[in-house]
């Protein structure tokens, strides 16, 4: 048995019998390497190891929470957790009711990525490097690596006891080309839950990319105001997360009445053809896993379905608190934060538009490619494209610079008009909330047409 | 720490161990409430070599674990850039006020009390806002240790308060908020409520924005959401190396409006951006960037001050827990001599940005901006009339900044990292529903 895991039986038996309503307990090991070139060579390779842990413990409704490296004086953490928890405590406690689980859930990655030798990696990123460097005009490129294999133990007094393990790899790749004083920059965002293969034979997507920063550098800006808008897989993928996404994340809505009167169930957001999906269950994605951090089994929700919410993401609080069955959904980035209600795969269902069906009846629109980023303040929500393309009578015209769209969930859902066939996940993204970022999550959707999306512009 | 630093020379040439311990303590309110109270312990190790002239790194939570600490940077060292630079020496360090020992005697129970004053006097102005509050104690301790006989050894103390609230009527939705932060304890919470209602206030009636280029004034927020972001990759010393900032050859020209004095400062007491050396323990000192208007320097770290041929800033980061970066301190933008009022009066039809969302997501090089204005008010003939939503700007940064119509009196901290009045400018271009 490892240090770890001596420590994670100890604990289990330790947050037993402190008089609180509920106490559990997670214990991490990792492992990361991280690569970054800027310009023509690497410029940084490290390795990193680290292990830690935390309790946490709720108490008449109140929640206490201690974080830390140093794994001994284990008895006085878990005490200090419950004394801060019977400190916020004055109401009664609620959770969902869960099963307690005992079970190993080993990686299913024949060859965790911290074991791939740096020189095997480095030779890939190099390959990559130089396709964007023989690209005429091109300034000069960034590109930033990293892997992890962690494994991650979990205990609770209802007598849960789980060991998880979880790789992940991510990619990002920027070309950067400058005209004088213009400078336009163009990003490829990739990643998986451990398959370094998936990041190989990309050459030609590299080439691509490298190719439309220096076309950027002589494309108009987009006059800003009102377009019919199409969206990529990728962005609408960004777009699903962003607009609708967020907004069925259950902590932000179990204890505000007026939220919870806007998202009841059953409301219309969309037309019959729109079905919104999330899911830890759905298998080998970056946001997939078997249990969540509260040891709660991971599940396939549907959000939306023929345009009208269904469900929301729970953790065992939320989910209590509104009557609803918990969804598996509280996620922790690591060891020293408590699970939040987090996105986990999340997509569009595919239907049966073709890409002609979706622009050959707009005048003037707008194409968007790939992303840049996304927020959302629940009710408004932008996301930036990375590529941008003028629609002119049915067709793909000239290139534009990289947009900001923008627009009102409630209106927005409404508004989508075509959904295509050709669903594709993406898995380059990584999600940020109460200082949790990034977190591995997976989002996707078909091409799909938006009518009135607000676009900034000149 | 010495005796890694001892085993480490005897594989490498050079080497350096950092080491970060801290404890924070939040307290969390939630939907009006107290929610959650926290307990962060952290320590990490990191371990810098040079080895056959080129750099290797490796970092760890595990204490106990230096072997593995040391293979790990030997095994990266093969693969890591040529080190150009030397590790600081013993040097003297200014002297910069950063703790306040006040903060290990402030109770729970005071944090408590602080939130929920904060929380009842936003809520005697709104009863049906929904408000989110922290308060947040921490103490850090940084030691820095060198082949070459460097050493820096010091302690920081933050504590920090801030409110976010959410009024909601019907779909529409107003949020509102305001943080402060400072290595004393913050003993009240007034300011912060005032500013928060006076959000409230402004944003009650609602207004709309023609889409055409408009006046527009930034607030100390708005400047912050929106324009500062490219100006910390145009000045960061790398992005100039890499020939990828706009203004990388523009040293000693006029690139800004002449009122533009912009400077990084580590060096102001009881700042939580400050510190008496950066995480290579290179002394800090306050770097002029902007000087009427003219680029007077960027910001390095140790390595890329060396392949630039010039020196060090003291502006190496470990934000990310790896190798040093070159990264700023503090960005201070430096006050002018027009009140908000005279702005405000100033202005026959235009916008007041006060949170711009999205902006970040842009070609930041390039200085491209564009976002949704989540919190703005409109100006008509000299008056605020009221919030303005559905509502997108875009502009470049480099433009707005070379053309300022005034600079505030009033300059304002924002997030710890930047400390700025409002700027008022000619023109910005706005579409609208």
């Amino acid at each position: 048995m490892s240090y770890i895991e001596d420590i994670s039986r100890q604990l289990a038996e330790e947050i037993q019998g402190y008089g609180a309503d509920y106490v559990e307990a997670r214990l991490e090991q990792s492992q990361t390497s991280r690569i970054t070139y800027r310009g023509r060579n690497l410029e940084s390779v490290d390795k990193a190891t680290a292990s830690g842990g935390n309790v946490r413990a709720l108490v008449k409704g109140g929640w206490g929470f201690v974080s830390f490296n140093n794994l001994n004086e284990l008895p006085a953490k878990v005490e200090l957790a419950v004394k801060q928890a019977q400190f916020v405590g004055n109401e009664e406690s609620k959770l969902a009711p869960v099963e307690p689980v005992v079970d190993i859930v080993s990686s299913e990655i024949d060859r965790s990525p911290v074991t791939i030798p740096l020189a095997e990696k480095k030779k890939l990123l190099d390959e990559y490097n130089d396709i964007i460097w023989h690209t005429p005009k091109l300034q000069t490129s960034i590109i930033g690596y990293g892997d992890s294999h962690k494994k991650v133990i979990f205990a609770n007094t209802l007598g849960s006891y789980i060991e998880q393990e979880r790789t992940d790899i991510t990619l990002r790749l920027t070309a950067i080309a400058i005209d004088g004083s213009e400078v336009q920059q163009v990003g490829l965002s990739l990643g998986s839950s451990g398959d370094f293969s998936l990041i190989q034979g990309l050459h030609h997507q590299v080439e691509q990319m490298s190719q439309h920063a220096v076309e950027l550098l002589s494309a108009p800006r987009v006059e800003g105001g009102e377009y019919t808008v199409v969206l990529d897989p990728v962005l609408a993928g960004v777009f699903t997360h962003e607009a609708f996404g967020h907004l069925s994340e259950a902590d932000f809505v179990y204890e505000n009445d007026r939220l919870r009167e806007i998202m009841v169930l059953g409301k219309k957001f969309g037309s019959t053809e729109l079905n919104i999906v999330d899911g830890a269950a759905i298998p080998g994605l970056r946001g997939s896993y078997k249990y969540d951090d509260e040891g709660v089994p991971a599940t396939k929700t549907y959000l939306i379905r023929e345009g009208k919410l269904v469900g929301r993401l729970h953790s065992r609080e939320t989910a209590a608190k509104m009557g609803e069955k918990p969804t598996g959904n509280a996620r922790a980035i690591n060891y020293r934060y408590p699970p939040i209600v987090r996105m986990t795969n999340t997509y569009i269902e595919p239907r049966l538009a073709s890409f002609e069906d979706i622009i050959g009846d707009i005048k003037e629109g707008v194409y968007a490619k790939n992303w840049y980023g996304g927020t959302t303040s629940m009710e408004m929500f932008t996301f930036s494209a990375g590529e941008a393309y003028m629609i002119r009578d049915g067709k793909v015209a000239e290139t534009i610079r990289p947009v900001v769209l923008t627009g009102n969930v409630f209106a927005t859902l409404n508004n989508i008009d075509a959904i295509g066939s050709d669903l594709e996940m993406n898995q380059g993204g990584g999600c940020g909330k109460g200082g949790q970022v990034p977190l591995p999550v997976s989002n996707g959707s078909p091409h799909i047409r938006i009518r009135h999306c607000l676009v900034g512009g000149r | 720490m010495e005796n890694i630093l001892a085993q480490a020379k005897k594989v490498a040439d050079e080497a350096e161990v950092f080491m970060v311990s801290s404890e924070g303590i939040p307290v969390q309110f939630e939907a009006n409430r107290l929610k959650h109270i926290q307990t962060k312990q952290s320590r990490s190790l990191a371990l810098r070599i040079i080895k056959q002239g080129k750099i290797g790194y490796s970092a760890t939570t595990e204490l106990g674990d230096s072997q593995r600490l040391i293979n790990n940077a030997v095994e990266t060292a093969q693969f890591g850039m040529p080190a150009k630079f030397e590790f600081s020496s013993l040097v003297s360090y200014p002297q910069v006020e950063v703790f306040d020992p006040n903060i290990e005697y402030v109770s729970i129970e005071e944090m408590v009390r602080l939130g929920e004053e904060l929380i009842t006097m936003v809520r005697g102005h709104t009863p049906e806002i929904v408000c989110e509050a922290g308060v947040v104690k921490s103490l850090a301790s940084v030691r820095i240790i060198n082949s070459r006989g460097g050493q820096a050894n010091y302690r920081v103390s933050t504590f920090s308060l801030g409110i976010e609230g959410s009024l909601i009527r019907d779909t529409d939705m107003l949020f509102v908020g305001d943080s402060e932060s400072s290595c004393h304890p913050i003993s009240g919470s007034k300011a912060i409520a005032e500013t928060v209602i006076q959000q409230l206030e402004l944003a009650k009636n609602r207004a709309s924005a023609p889409s055409q280029p408009l006046p527009v004034i930034f607030t100390p927020d708005g400047v912050a959401s929106a324009l500062i972001l490219p100006l910390m990759a145009a000045f960061n010393g790398k992005t100039v190396l890499e020939g990828a900032s706009p203004i990388g050859n523009r040293l000693g020209q006029p690139v800004f409006d002449k009122k533009l004095w912009l400077w990084d400062d580590p060096t102001i007491d009881y700042r939580p951006g400050s510190r008496p050396c950066d995480d290579e323990g290179v002394p800090s000192q306050r770097t002029p960037l902007i000087e009427q208007g003219t680029v007077a320097n960027f910001i390095y770290d140790l390595q890329t001050a060396a392949l630039a041929h010039t020196r060090s800033t003291g502006n190496g980061d470990r934000g990310r827990g790896g190798l040093p970066i070159p990264a700023p301190s503090a960005f201070i933008i430096g006050a002018g001599d027009t009140t908000f009022d005279e702005m405000v009066n100033d202005i026959k039809e235009g916008l007041i940005i006060e949170l711009l969302m999205g902006a970040e997501q842009g070609n930041i090089l390039g200085g491209d901006f564009s976002g949704n204005v989540l919190l703005g008010y409109k100006v008509e003939s000299g008056k605020i009339v009221g919030r303005v939503k559905d509502t997108m700007v875009s502009g470049n940064v480099y433009q707005l900044l070379n053309q300022i119509t005034a600079i505030g009196s009033d300059a304002k901290w924002v997030g710890g990292f930047l400390k700025t009045p409002h700027l008022y400018f000619p023109s910005l271009s706005v579409a609208s529903k």
